[in-house]
């Protein structure tokens, strides 16, 4: 399995990381993108901005296995996740997951796992930065955990 | 002989920094962890059970209990929150 894995500050652009991936993607029919993006409104007051940080070096060793334990599971001919860092606005993307696969059961799984473990294990860190000037790192959600635990 | 500490997340704040060299013989996470704890009450409510989502020694995540050997690096997870 082909897998592509970047951390980075800069946007990406969704057609060209499809392109990316299917060069390495063979003879797959189904092709999965999820993108995440910043909200503006999931406090009492409005978001300036959302602050990530990471653990370099151990982030990307943590999605690679996240992806080839997804690929165990299913028949997955390539996969790209970009996950952004530093200071996002709401409204911009925080983060791409692609699975090509040759069918679309197996994709939309295998997208579904990989956002469901990058939440819960791979090490980020996200601080909401408040237009008032205040700021709180955010807390691990339950149902972020619950949603992993699902898969068994 | 030192081993290096690494603080992400809100540890950052309790630690008042991202990194910083402590004085190592040897030892497990888990007596890194009691050393730290024992620092003073923001130090132990930071690190308290379920504050602590994962150790990592020399770039592997430890899952469960594990040695640090001097010289090592060692980060201090928070529970994680990206995606």
């Amino acid at each position: 399995m082909y897998c592509h894995i970047s951390i980075q500050t800069k946007a990406f652009d969704l057609a060209a990381e499809e392109t990316a991936l299917r060069q390495h993607a063979g003879d797959a029919g189904a092709l999965v993108a999820f993108q995440g993006m910043v909200r503006a409104h999931d406090a009492a007051i409005p978001l300036a901005a959302l602050f990530l940080e990471h653990y370099p070096g151990v982030t990307e060793a943590e999605i690679q296995r996240i992806a080839e334990d997804a690929a165990q599971r299913w028949p997955l001919s390539a996969v790209r996740v970009i996950h952004r860092v530093g200071s996002l606005s709401p409204g911009e993307q925080i983060v791409l997951v692609l699975v090509a696969s040759g069918h679309r059961k197996a994709a939309f799984a295998a997208a579904e796992y990989l956002m469901d473990y990058l939440k819960t294990e791979a090490p980020f860190w996200k601080r909401e930065d408040f237009v008032d000037g205040s700021c709180r790192w955010v807390d691990a959600k339950a149902s972020d955990d619950a949603a992993a635990a699902r898969w068994g | 002989m030192n081993i290096r500490v690494l603080y992400f997340g809100r540890l950052k704040d309790t630690a008042g920094c991202s990194e910083e060299q402590l004085p190592w013989s040897g030892g497990s996470t888990a007596a890194l962890l009691a050393q730290l704890r024992a620092r003073g009450d923001s130090w132990a409510q930071a690190l308290a059970e379920g504050q602590v989502f994962r150790l990592v020694v020399n770039q592997q995540v430890v899952r469960g209990e594990a040695d640090i050997p001097p010289g090592a690096e060692v980060g201090i997870l928070p529970p994680v929150t990206g995606g």
